[in-house]
């Protein structure tokens, strides 16, 4: 049964196969047994869970039962969950139960949704490894001592060991996609502002975007299906009527253009990948698609621009983590500026002190106009590629990231290598665009490869309907780790 | 650029986070190497480019001027590190 998607458990409840707190037992039976190799989950709550899915049962039964509805899913710790910890995998709030629900937690507690747990994930979202989490690395369960991706490792492998059927996660600079990309599971980025960003703890405001990710597209879609929606307390929330994003799974791909840009493929990207990726490609063509070059002249910039922005932003929300109204104080200080100083020094982990350092210089005066209003202006020009690339064809393609999954350790005493995991997924952030990352294949390591998928402005239906018709006609997406 | 250790200093203190000398030698390194990544940004003509602070631009949504949250006063200040008589408690600042 932990192998069943999500719609097939949707089946199984609805023919009364088996109650939602029979198949909540289940997950949290594999979470107790395996959450110590992987570390995927950061809190478990078995009492909080079952009761949800008490409730599931007594809705069913009550004949008030959607999709969701009894199916358990696991919550980046990132997201607000009423009477959850939630720690964003740092030290600063490993001690903040919050006293609210994120809106998109909100959605899925109204779809009926259960709550297993909150998932590990790299320190305030700031990580393409998850090893910068207070909580210590999420391991691959493809190879154990390999990392899982960043930020959203923990869903990414709560997925991809079937801990969980699905989970939500964010992606700020490809949080979502890396890490599906490494695990060998489908993440989906929607298109900014499609799903609110309320109780999502801040990171990079402009950029921050919560998801879903699932063994399927077609599960990503039902997910989907309850994570999107106006609320009116996010001023960035897009007031668009409710879509069906599992509307166009069923369309056949004749006539699809696809994208190929030249850049996604230039010199450095390994030979597996690319030969995963190109094999992806000539799958598309079988199934009717046609490819196009394209180009996107500036994506060499998306990671210095990102590097600016988001640390500009991030050292400005961070701003409110003081040691006053929430979460970690040190416990000894003389006055205001030393218990301020103190607690971000003790409670902030070295990547996140890091960040914010370099937004704190880019905003400071002096340096504004030459590294942020700059950053600024080159982000226009990125995003203005994308527009021009999208006259051409209706998705891009391309690999998900640079490499797969590598060791723990190889790249954390350089900076500069960890941000260039995500030089492929950061431009569709900094333009704002979907986003999308399915199985592909595997390396010679039999470590799985990501096929991107980058659709235009609020084509998620389309991006989902070309992961599906791949899905259907391909197996990636079914293939386990070992012993899962 | 090339940062000093009292560059770091200099924003750490900006950022309120306290660090000392053998953490401000340790940061400098990698601010060094990040801000090389960052100075490629130089290379490119940006004249007549207007700055884009958001994924789209659009017009901030303005809602009526009217109370939409009830008061949670209690339940929020149950998770501060010290509260009293309703206020949150922090060292003096006022002789």
């Amino acid at each position: 049964m932990h192998r069943e998607s999500l719609k097939s458990l949707s089946e199984a409840l609805a023919g009364g196969k088996i109650s939602s707190v029979e198949l909540t037992q289940l997950f949290l039976k594999r979470i107790a047994g395996f959450n110590a190799r992987y570390n995927a989950f950061v809190t478990v709550d078995e009492e909080r869970s079952l009761a949800q899915a008490r409730e599931a049962d007594n809705a069913r039964a009550a004949g008030r039962a959607g999709p969701l509805t009894g199916i358990p899913i696991a919550q980046k710790d990132i997201f607000c969950a009423k009477g959850w910890l939630t720690t964003c995998g740092s030290k600063m709030l490993s001690n903040f139960v919050s006293p609210y629900d994120a809106h998109v937690v909100e959605r899925l507690n109204e779809a009926g949704a259960v709550t297993l747990g909150k998932t590990n994930m790299d320190e305030f979202a700031m990580g393409s490894s998850n090893e910068s989490s207070f909580y210590g690395p999420v391991r691959n369960p493809w190879n154990v001592d390999c990392v899982s991706g960043g930020s959203s490792g923990g869903s990414a492998v709560a997925v991809a060991a079937r801990l969980a059927p699905a989970a939500t996660a964010t992606d700020t600079g490809g949080s979502i996609r890396q890490p599906a990309a490494m695990v060998g599971v489908s993440g989906l980025k929607p298109t900014y502002g499609v799903c609110s960003r309320y109780g999502m703890i801040a990171f990079a405001s402009s950029l921050d975007q919560a998801g879903p990710m699932a063994k399927s597209a077609e599960d990503m879609a039902l997910m989907m299906n309850s994570m999107a929606g106006f609320d009116a307390r996010d001023s960035t929330s897009l007031e668009r009527p409710l879509e069906d994003y599992s509307r166009d799974l069923a369309k056949p791909l004749a006539g699809l253009r696809i994208g190929l840009p030249k850049e996604f493929f230039a010199a450095g990207l390994p030979a597996d990948i690319a030969q995963s990726v190109e094999a992806a490609i000539a799958d598309y063509r079988k199934l009717g698609a046609t490819t196009v070059e394209v180009a996107l002249p500036n994506m060499k910039l998306s990671v210095p621009v990102y590097y600016v922005l988001a640390p500009a932003e991030a050292s400005s929300n961070l701003a409110r983590y003081d040691g006053v109204r929430y979460g970690y104080r040190t416990p000894e200080y003389r006055d205001l500026e030393e218990m301020y100083e103190k607690t971000r020094a003790e409670g902030f982990g070295a990547e996140v002190k890091r960040r914010i350092l370099i937004g704190t210089y880019v905003l400071s005066h002096g340096y504004y106009d030459a590294y942020y209003i700059r950053a600024q202006k080159l982000r226009r020009l990125i995003a203005q590629d994308f527009v021009k690339a999208f006259e051409q064809c209706d998705v891009i393609m391309g690999p998900t990231s640079p490499s797969t999954a590598f060791r723990i350790g190889e790249k954390s005493s350089d900076p500069v290598q960890m941000y260039l995991s995500d030089i492929y997924t950061i431009g569709v952030n900094l333009a704002g665009l979907p986003g999308m990352s399915i199985p592909c294949g595997f390396d010679t390591q039999g470590l799985p490869v990501g096929l991107q998928v980058i659709g235009s402005y609020f084509d998620e239906a389309r991006m989902l309907n070309v992961g599906h018709q791949y899905q259907l006609a391909t197996d990636w997406h079914l293939r386990a780790p070992a012993g899962v | 650029m090339s940062f000093t250790p009292d560059d770091v200093k200099r924003v750490a203190r900006l950022a309120r986070i306290a660090i000392d000398e053998r953490e401000a030698i340790e940061v400098l390194g990698q601010l060094d190497r990040i801000f090389g990544l960052i100075e490629e940004m130089r290379a490119v003509d940006v004249s007549g480019v207007e700055p884009m602070a958001h994924a789209y631009d659009v017009t901030l949504r303005l809602r009526e001027d009217a109370v939409a949250e009830p008061d949670q006063r209690e339940l929020f200040q149950s998770v501060a590190p010290k509260v009293e008589h309703g206020l949150y408690l922090v060292p003096k600042v006022i002789e």
